[in-house]
């Protein structure tokens, strides 16, 4: 750990609503996340789909990837504004980190806004160019929108990864000095663990949600062979993603081990430094004993997993003064919920592969359909519980060991009355965004676009 | 000139950048709000929309560059804007947030009337984001922002003469750049009433902004005497003059109906008056902070240097590509141009195109790669530590999803055969 922060750019400030701008921050990441995994999954569906029109000639699948272009855009234009919310709130929340470290990370904002610029034009082109440009012409258009995705995810995790596990600096009063912007975001090992899960993440999210839309449908009795095929494809990537992420994050988990001890003992409710430690399903953290009350004890789970040594010794929470620990209660919830719920999604997406492979064909029981409905705002939950379980695991820290989110948040005024109206306009945004995807899913595409298919039920 | 005074020079082209074309953009949303009742309102809604609608998110992407160079290059500075001055910056960010629902929201819409709704609802926002972020500009160049987390008043640092001033002029030129460009674009569309309906606009709002831009230098010359003493005779004189002088042939190239060489006139006075600003104002950043002060490190500014020069090689073409195919009409909103039939592939709903794909891939060989590689990630990722196992295992994953998804889709897709709904 590098030594504990001496001061700061803009100096100390006094902020009584540090709780409420944690809150508000975590409030516009919540609403964005969800839509970030539309934007770097939903596109490869998509052209997917188109591909497979222009493989096959089959109009069907040229239907499917005109009318979810529609639902693409829309959900970009909200993913904008939202992201564009979280850059305002760098300088608007913690002015301090940013005048502090912004020479160290800014870096990879700056590259990510190039990497949202193209994904921008070239969902311009993607979009307006239906029925405009020559059809090859057209998928290759949608390409660089898939790329930019992957990029931008890796610039904006770049930094988030510097901010778990800080390096390529030193700070002298305040001021960095050495710095080495390049090594700090690329030359950083915390970062590819994250940038993997997170990837995976999207499209497990944007396959479970399609696929949980047509589900409903099923249930229904809306049921023909555009929408068969509607749900197969976001399923069939899901089902695959799902098992692969369990992969992910055991890798995840021992990074976590080894770079930031005092999170995963948060997460797992590890008071004291442990030989041999057990892994604890559930129950409650009791912070005045350090035990798991009520908790399934699997003895020595924790040490095989985070060290592949059934006696290998895992750092407690007790390794640091208690006002460097994360709140470990909200910590092991949303590690919990994850792992669950990533089981869970596994599972089905299990099940769905031995069905396509023995029988040769989608499930057909009822309850399948039933669990996928159900499967996909769970893959939401999963997602945001996951970066509660980064994020909360990286507190009282912005910059890991070296500066204190209450040293980075503003000193001005009215933090509550901003994430009121932020909190109110965004019930706004979600409330009209419900209704125009539910006038997407319903109405036919524009008159004057493709004719109906015979096929649509 | 030096290292130190480059991404401050980047900040400078991005923000004339995206007051030119993101400017229009919220210009069209004012012309949306105060075009009227009745079908010709409608029909002036309708146009406002439809020439923004591919390009707005590209023209917004404009700000966020602003953002990130600014707060990676001069870090301290951008900490002390953005807490003192976080009422306007907060007001713009929720005008962008309307401004972008708007778009979205109109996608779904089915009537016109449910979209001159959408339209007017959200067009207070073209209005307020403007004028909030014009406030920003008129707080740092009226001496409001001082170094420090908030050490500046949160309201009459950019509640003042100067700030106000500026604001009302960034909408007023907002309305005038969108006025510009409606027009040209009515021209391209051949509709002659909608081209007279924006060339008064146009006139007119050139008119009322070239008057807010001598009220506004009478107002710094009584409230920011030094900006404007370097302003009218000091440095700031040959851009003035400038924009003088482009801001006169903008209305000239109006009158005289040539609207895509005035886009460009009235781009060149925006970038003066910054350009103005810029060298009135400088050395100094914030009171007290200079640019070389407020600079970061060597190394830093290198980088940003390098990822704009980068990002811009790939940015540029791309973005020449956007416009001339939205220019030319080769994309455009929905509109049912002429839908070509002969580009589509012959033939409709073939089964046997879906079986060629199934043939074309044995399904057998591919469950088995996939398997093979759901192995490999096990072994490299899983049970092996060492980082370039890591990156194996990772591609052994990618490797099992795409085999995975390869065999698996076919039998879905062909499904209807054997199974029979």
């Amino acid at each position: 750990m590098i030594a504990a922060l001496i001061g700061t750019a803009l100096g100390p400030v006094q902020q009584h609503y540090l709780d409420e701008a944690r809150q508000m921050q975590a409030l516009s990441f919540a609403v964005h996340i969800p839509l970030v995994c539309f934007g770097v999954a939903f596109p490869a569906m998509v052209l997917l789909a188109e591909w497979l029109h222009l493989r096959t000639g089959d109009d069907l699948y040229r239907t499917l990837a005109r009318r979810w272009t529609r639902i693409m855009v829309a959900l970009f234009a909200i993913g904008v504004i939202t992201g564009t919310i979280l850059s305002f709130e760098m300088g608007l929340l913690w002015p301090n980190f940013t005048a502090t470290f912004g020479d160290v990370f800014g870096l990879g904002f700056a590259i990510e806004g190039f990497s949202f610029f193209l994904e921008a034009i070239f969902i311009g082109i993607y979009v307006y160019g239906w029925e405009r440009m020559p059809p090859r012409w057209h998928l290759l258009s949608g390409l660089p929108i898939v790329f930019t995705g992957f990029s931008g995810s890796m610039m904006v995790i770049a930094v988030n990864g510097w901010m778990n596990h800080p390096s390529g600096f030193k700070l002298v009063n305040g001021k960095t000095t050495d710095v080495h912007p390049w090594a700090a975001l690329f030359g950083n090992r915390f970062f590819w663990h994250e940038l993997v899960h997170m990837y995976i993440a999207a499209f497990i999210v944007a396959g479970f949600v399609v696929a949980a839309a047509y589900a409903v449908g099923r249930l229904r009795g809306n049921w023909g062979r555009y929408e068969r095929i509607a749900l197969a494809i976001p399923l069939t990537i899901a089902a695959l993603a799902a098992p692969a992420q369990l992969l992910v994050g055991d890798w995840a988990a021992r990074t976590v081990a080894t770079d930031q001890p005092t999170k995963l003992a948060a997460m797992e409710g590890l008071q004291k430094t442990t030989k041999g430690a057990s892994e604890h399903v559930l129950g409650w953290y009791d912070a005045k004993t350090g035990d798991i009350k009520w908790g399934i004890e699997i003895p020595y789970l924790l040490s095989l997993l985070s060290t592949h040594d059934p006696n290998g010794r895992v750092q407690g929470l007790d390794a640091v003064p208690a006002a460097d620990r994360p709140p470990v209660n909200v910590e092991r919830f949303a590690f919990q919920t994850m792992v669950g719920i990533g089981t869970l999604l596994a599972l089905i997406g299990v099940l769905t592969l031995l069905v396509r492979w023995r029988r040769r064909r989608l499930p057909q029981s009822v309850w399948f359909y039933r669990a996928l409905v159900v499967a996909g705002p769970l893959s939401l939950v999963c997602l945001i519980a996951g970066w509660v379980t980064t994020e909360v695991g990286r507190q009282p820290w912005v910059v890991y060991g070296v500066m204190r989110t209450a040293d980075a948040v503003t000193g001005a005024g009215g933090v509550p009355v901003g994430y009121a109206v932020l909190a109110l306009v965004y019930v706004g945004v979600a409330v009209a965004l419900a209704w125009i995807l539910r006038r997407l899913a319903r109405s036919p595409l524009a008159p004057h676009a493709d004719p109906q298919p015979t096929t649509q039920v | 000139m030096g290292l130190k005074e480059i991404p401050l020079l980047f900040v400078l082209a991005g923000l004339v950048l995206y007051v030119t074309l993101a400017g229009a953009d919220f210009g069209a949303g004012f012309w949306q709000l105060v075009a009227g009742r009745g079908e010709r309102g409608e029909r002036i809604r309708e146009h406002a929309h439809d020439a923004m609608a591919p390009v707005w998110e590209a023209n917004h992407v404009w700000l966020i560059f602003v953002l990130t160079v600014f707060w990676t290059g001069y870090p301290t500075a951008f900490g002390s804007i953005a807490s003192t001055l976080a009422v306007p910056l907060f007001i713009a960010a929720i005008g962008i947030i309307f401004r972008g629902a708007a778009y979205a929201l109109r996608a779904g819409t089915t009537s016109l009337r449910e979209q001159s709704a959408v339209d007017t609802a959200f067009s207070i926002s073209s209005v307020l984001t403007p004028f909030a972020l014009g406030t920003v500009i008129g707080a740092i160049a009226d001496e409001r922002v001082p170094v420090g987390n908030a050490a500046g008043d949160m309201f009459s640092s950019w509640l003042n003469l100067t700030a106000v001033t500026i604001g009302v002029l960034a909408v007023v030129i907002s309305a005038y750049l969108a006025a510009v460009y409606l027009a040209a674009d009515a021209v391209r569309a051949g509709d002659a009433e909608l081209e007279q309906a924006f060339r008064r606009r146009a006139l007119g709002t050139g008119v009322v902004a070239g008057a807010l831009a001598v009220v506004g230098l009478v107002v710094l010359h009584h409230e920011t005497h030094h900006l404007y003493h370097e302003l009218v005779a000091g440095r700031g004189l040959p851009a003035l003059i400038v924009s003088v002088l482009a801001g006169l042939a903008t209305l000239v190239l109006v009158v005289v109906r040539r609207y895509e060489l005035s886009r460009y006139t009235a781009a060149l006075a925006v970038a003066a008056i910054v350009a103005g600003w810029a060298l009135a104002q400088e050395p100094v950043l914030l009171p007290g902070l200079t640019v070389s002060q407020a600079a970061a490190p060597h190394d830093t500014l290198v980088a940003i240097v390098v990822a704009v020069v980068g990002g811009g090689l790939i940015l540029f073409p791309s973005l020449a590509l956007l416009f001339s195919l939205t220019l030319r009409g080769h994309i455009g909103y929905i509109g049912g141009g002429p839908a070509s039939a002969e580009q589509l592939p012959d033939g409709g709903p073939t089964s046997g195109g879906v079986r060629g794909v199934v043939a074309r891939s044995s399904t057998g060989l591919l469950v088995r790669a996939a398997g093979a590689c759901l192995v490999g990630a096990l072994g490299f990722l899983t049970a092996a530590d060492a980082g370039w196992a890591h990156v194996i295992g990772v591609l052994s994953l990618v490797g099992f999803i795409v085999l995975g998804v390869c065999a698996a889709l076919p039998l879905a897709l062909q499904e209807d055969s054997a199974a029979g709904d």
